[in-house]
């Protein structure tokens, strides 16, 4: 047997070299391919060689420290500035955008209704256009990552309601603060924020018979209460029950949205309704807490924020987002106790995570399937395209089933491969791969001023492409030369436009 | 979905006194309701059903919905999907588990319109798609047989992700050649079902490709803008203009069906009821008790089932709903027996959690 080895391997190398050789590039570090995986939404070309210049370790410490080491390229901060309404406070939004009065009764004009739908239309489009710029081109990669990752978790839904006037504040100032804050800040900012308050309804929640209960506050609504402890905080194991709904529900009556017309209006549009909040001495998880109006609210935050089944769903969660669906148990212990002992630190639960050996083991390499999200931009960024035009991204997401904002329910979208691997999802990807690698969708066209229908990037692939089509080698070098013999195999042989669509259409390329 | 504007009580006193602006007027009073059975009348928007009400394949169970009393559209609407109320982390829809319980697996058994896989077809069993609107039978990069033959290539092996692609394709060259007939779509253009509204295009589609192809078994389709708390209207406005597309489809559907109607049962759900007294904008909030349709060849029609409540203020849900007589999966799970032959045991594997408690004899 032994005698037979070596040859064997060696006529497989031969074969393959003649096969295809423009793959024989060498292949790079495996490890460097998959902090880049997992840390960023995906190699851009030249990543690689910049992480192995610098190491793995310098690279990962500059992600978790970008204010230090990663400014923002000069086009995408001039790109972000033009958008008006990303810089704008909830109030002002609700002041500037939000419906106009009415002059008889609840009609608007159809003059004023125009207006208004455009105002809306330009939040949701100023909305999107930000963060898939940032995704696609911002160097803090990590930190687009972890917007991802935070803003599934603390989730709000675009389109109820007065939700529309605020998803671009909501992520501009309650979640990209805090992404690599402290926990209890980054909760304590969702909890106050318009949009959230409105998503979950807790700002109508009233205490029955207190001096503000009357028209549409007329009582308790424990859907924020429970949600924040079973998706926010605890987890739906996380030992709280139904009379610890109400009693949180209580605690956070009055906690409401500041009316535009206001006189001196806090801008970030939270108000405490104290003639609407229930004083009653109440008991939560246990303990009592003495009534004080607005701080019942902050001490109940504190006591979920510092609890141990919080750290523990924290942590599965970020073992899960950044190792494995079924990520493991001792990893999961370990950032419990890194939680707990640095009070919910995220910057350092994610040290502790990306330098653990299970991150670091390689069988869990390439474990994670793609989000559409994720596949959709490492795709777009694997291009290298710099990308002016985000209306194909946004509605490939759509087409994909993950529109950008669009998770309705308060879960948020997942991020394992049971939830997204289907028959359907596969034909999608990999037309839009073929689509990507032709040069048909144009990404670095002039931005289209409407998120609204318009034809479909992987529609009818008649007519001539708007740009060059992917070069295959170039795309190789980009990703690392990560692929399989069976993947290099299926490429060879086949028009270099088409072998570009199949690495983009790739079992390597759908995993990170 | 307000069930009490779709088939109206118009009987009880307490129907008109709690909705001034937007009660329909009682049959024969001009543009009012159409009388189904001397005590509930149906939305003049729907006249195009009444010839089905009389030839008895079209029933509602009123006072009909969740055993869950949330008024969460979210929460309501998972439920109603998922099939197990009050249990949110229910990984799968009813749907997905009745594919599996029913034999003839293929990759067109169950069809879903749209862009998501809704929470009813969510699961384990592959579910094909159609996309809604125009471009449906339009072609993707991947139909042209250069391409798909490469990835044939890639995807040859038994992987999960190589079963999934070929699902993926299977599902996409039977419904392509399924929808492929413009001489079909110009025929049933003539039959009358043709429609402007998107909905009944839709329909359309659908009942092409399940006249066509026999190993489609389930479908779904979702039509939303029934949150009418401002501005409803009654007999013309809002409802009733939404009220006039849904019926649109429902006939294309059941022209485009053809033969294959009567060997079909059509379910139109909500996921509650509304307020029954109007609120201070001439709309309705979210409530409980609705109304559930049933359609089809089989059915044991021209009759509203349910024991009806009454609205009078000591009758209803927590003093502002119409309750709930029976629960909805009390009327899928007949249809599913009769109509599919489910016995006791895959019901329960459907519905778990669940003893259907009612027998309400809708199929023939």
């Amino acid at each position: 047997m032994k005698r037979f080895s070596q040859p064997l391997g060696l006529s497989l190398l031969l074969w393959l070299v003649l096969l295809i050789p423009s793959h024989a590039a060498p292949t790079v570090n495996p490890k460097i391919l998959h902090v880049l995986n997992r840390l960023s939404l995906g190699p851009k070309p030249g990543d690689v060689e910049r992480v192995q210049q610098m190491g793995v370790e310098q690279y990962i410490q500059q992600q978790l420290e970008p204010q230090l080491h990663s400014p923002s390229p000069p086009s995408l901060n001039a790109q972000l500035q033009s958008l008006e309404t990303l810089s704008m406070s909830p109030v002002e939004l609700a002041q500037d955008f939000g419906r106009p009065k009415q002059k008889t009764g609840n009609k608007l004009s159809p003059d004023d209704r125009k207006v208004y739908r455009e105002k809306l239309r330009q939040i949701a489009e100023e909305a999107v256009r930000a963060r898939l710029l940032r995704a696609t081109a911002s160097p803090r990669q990590l930190e687009e990552v972890m917007v991802d990752f935070w803003f599934n978790h603390f989730n709000v839904f675009a389109n109820k309601g007065q939700d529309r006037l605020w998803i671009g504040s909501y992520e501009q100032q309650a979640i990209r603060p805090h992404v690599f804050g402290r926990f209890r800040d980054l909760l304590g900012a969702t909890a106050h924020h318009p949009a959230m308050l409105f998503y979950l309804d807790n700002w109508q929640n009233t205490a029955p018979n207190s001096l503000g209960a009357r028209g549409r506050f007329k009582g308790l609504n424990e859907n924020y209460a429970r949600e924040l402890m079973e998706l926010h905080t605890l987890g739906v194991n996380g030992g709280y029950t139904q009379k610890d709904v109400v009693t949180l529900a209580k605690i956070l009556t009055g906690w409401t949205i500041q009316r535009p017309n206001a006189k001196n209006p806090s801008p970030q549009g939270f108000r405490f309704d104290a003639k609407r909040h229930d004083s009653s001495p109440k008991v939560f998880l246990g303990k009592t807490i003495q009534s004080k109006g607005e701080a019942e609210g902050e001490e109940a935050l504190n006591i979920l924020a510092a609890s141990p089944a919080t750290a523990r769903h924290i942590s599965y969660q970020l073992a899960q987002y950044f190792v494995a669906d079924k990520p493991p148990e001792s990893l999961v212990n370990r950032l419990t106790q890194n939680y707990l002992s640095t009070g919910g630190n995220i910057k350092n639960l994610l040290k502790t995570l990306f330098s653990s050996s299970e991150f670091q083991d390689p069988k869990f390499y390439q474990a994670k399937f793609k989000t559409p999200y994720q596949y959709v931009l490492s795709a777009v960024r694997a291009t290298g395209v710099e990308v002016r035009n985000v209306r194909p991204i946004y509605t490939t997401l759509q087409q994909l089933g993950m529109p950008l904002y669009g998770c309705q329910s308060p879960d948020g979208y997942k991020n394992t491969k049971d939830a997204w691997l289907n028959p359907d999802a596969m034909t999608r990807r990999l037309s839009f791969a073929t689509a990507l690698a032709s040069g048909r969708i144009p990404l670095n066209a002039a931005p289209s001023n409407s998120l609204g229908r318009e034809k479909s990037p992987q529609g009818p692939s008649q007519g001539s492409p708007i740009a060059a089509s992917l070069n295959p080698i170039q795309l190789t070098q980009t990703l690392g030369n990560g692929f399989s013999l069976k993947t290099q195999q299926a490429i060879a042989n086949n028009p270099p436009q088409l072998q570009s669509a199949l690495l983009l259409g790739s079992p390597e390329f759908m995993h990170r | 979905m307000d069930g009490l504007s779709i088939v109206a009580p118009y009987r009880d006193a307490a129907y008109y006194e709690g909705r001034p602006k937007i009660a329909i007027p009682q049959p024969g009073q001009g543009q009012s309701l159409l009388d189904l059975d001397g005590r509930f009348g149906l939305h003049p928007a729907l006249a195009d059903l009444l010839p089905l009400w009389q030839q008895r394949n079209l029933a509602f169970v009123h006072a009909c919905g969740s055993s869950d009393a949330t008024r969460s559209h979210f929460d309501a609407q998972d439920y109603m999907e998922s099939g197990t109320p009050g249990i949110k982390k229910t990984p799968d829809g009813w749907m997905n588990r009745l594919m599996a319980v029913l034999s003839g697996h293929n990759p067109i058994q169950a069809l879903n319109v749209g862009q998501t896989t809704p929470r009813i077809l969510e699961g384990r069993m592959a579910v094909a798609t159609i996309a809604s609107g125009r471009k449906v039978a339009g072609t993707l990069p991947l139909d042209r047989p250069k391409v798909s033959a490469a990835f044939d290539r890639l995807y040859s092996n038994n992987d999960a992700l190589s079963q999934t692609y070929r699902e993926g394709q299977a599902a996409r060259q039977a419904l392509r050649e399924d929808l492929k007939d413009p001489d079909l779509e110009q025929k049933m253009a003539n039959n009358g079902a043709a429609s402007p509204y998107g909905f009944a295009k839709d329909a359309q589609r659908v009942a092409q490709v399940m006249a066509r192809d026999s190993r489609v078994q389930l479908a779904f389709m979702a039509l939303g803008g029934w949150d009418t708390h401002v501005n409803q209207g009654s007999a013309s406005g809002q409802l009733a203009r939404n009220l006039q597309q849904l019926g649109s489809g429902i006939i294309a559907l059941q022209k485009g069906l053809g033969p294959v109607y009567a060997n079909t049962t059509i379910l139109v759900m909500s996921e509650f009821g509304r307020t029954v007294r109007e609120n201070g904008n001439g709309g309705t909030d979210h409530g409980h008790g609705n109304v559930m349709w049933v359609l089809g060849g089989g059915v044991r029609g021209g009759k509203v089932y349910g024991e009806w409540p009454g609205l009078t203020t000591a009758q209803l849900y927590q003093e502002r709903d119409l309750a709930v007589t029976t629960d909805f999966r009390d009327v899928v799970a007949n249809v599913l027996g009769d109509r599919l032959g489910l016995d006791g045991a895959q019901l329960g594997r459907v519905f778990p959690h669940f003893q259907p408690n009612q027998r309400l004899l809708l199929s023939a």
